[in-house]
């Protein structure tokens, strides 16, 4: 992850991950770690238990790693791109939370995005709303970069 | 033992936390005090992970599961070295806002450790 900056093919007014964005890459590697094995552990080791949850916790995983990646990535195409993908985790936190709260008995063990991630300090459910801010604007640190 | 050692990385990631968060408040990047602060934190942590490994060997078991034990351990080793490096690349206050979200991120690992091996 800290190979960025040698990367030739991205002029460095596109990267994603400077200043506030180094943190939110770092919090969404976290997630993806979290997320990632949490989902193959449960998977693996109980699926029957609760196959919704764990499923949902599949698909967090791979929204996440998708989202770190774009992140990392850089760029035009990819700041777009995890826009997307960050609306959609968040309308993923907030559907999936509110189903947790609503019926959950669908829900024998719980997903990342339970209750609006509170078992992962909130953060599932503030990480989007913070990345949607960031990448919003066009790439930092560059003037009229939007113009194309 | 294993306790006392998910105290004291739990307590000196909090302060590593706040530390690298007063530089970040101060407009200032890591230094290399800070990295002496993180080594020392991840000691604690890579012991907790030898001292860990050493009671499953004993044949101690975790409540909830040697599996989820053994991988909060590792996370837990591999925590602030990770966010280390990423300050590395950024010398910015957002790199040392990088290393107390990652102290932080730490410090919670612990408090699900302790859960892990009581119960």
């Amino acid at each position: 992850m800290t190979g960025q900056r040698t990367e030739g093919g991205q002029p460095t007014d596109t990267r994603l991950i400077s200043g506030p964005g180094l943190v939110l890459v770092w919090l969404y590697g976290v997630m993806v770690v979290g997320a990632v094995s949490r989902s193959i552990y449960q998977i693996s080791a109980d699926y029957e238990r609760a196959p919704l949850a764990y499923t949902l916790s599949a698909v967090a995983a791979v929204v996440y790693a998708f989202i770190t990646y774009t992140l990392v990535r850089g760029g035009e195409t990819a700041r777009k791109a995890a826009l997307v993908c960050c609306a959609a985790e968040l309308v993923g936190v907030v559907v999936v939370g509110a189903w947790t709260v609503l019926a959950p008995d669908a829900f024998p063990d719980a997903t990342v995005w339970s209750r609006f991630g509170m078992g992962y300090l909130f953060i599932p459910v503030l990480l989007p709303v913070t990345a949607v801010y960031w990448l919003r604007r066009p790439s930092p640190g560059s003037p009229a970069s939007s113009g194309h | 033992m294993l306790a006392a050692l998910t105290i004291a990385t739990a307590v000196s990631a909090l302060v590593l936390a706040a530390w690298c968060g007063y530089a970040a408040y101060r407009d200032q990047p890591t230094k290399d005090r800070h990295f002496v602060g993180m080594a020392a934190v991840t000691l604690l942590a890579v012991a907790q992970l030898v001292v860990g490994i050493v009671q499953l060997a004993r044949g101690e078991k975790p409540e909830q599961g040697a599996t989820l034990f053994v991988s909060y351990l590792v996370g837990s080793a591999l925590c602030i070295p990770a966010a280390g490096f990423l300050s590395l690349a950024e010398r910015t206050r957002w790199g040392s806002v990088t290393v107390a979200a990652g102290a932080f991120v730490l410090a919670v690992l612990e408090v699900r450790l302790y859960d892990i091996w009581r119960g």
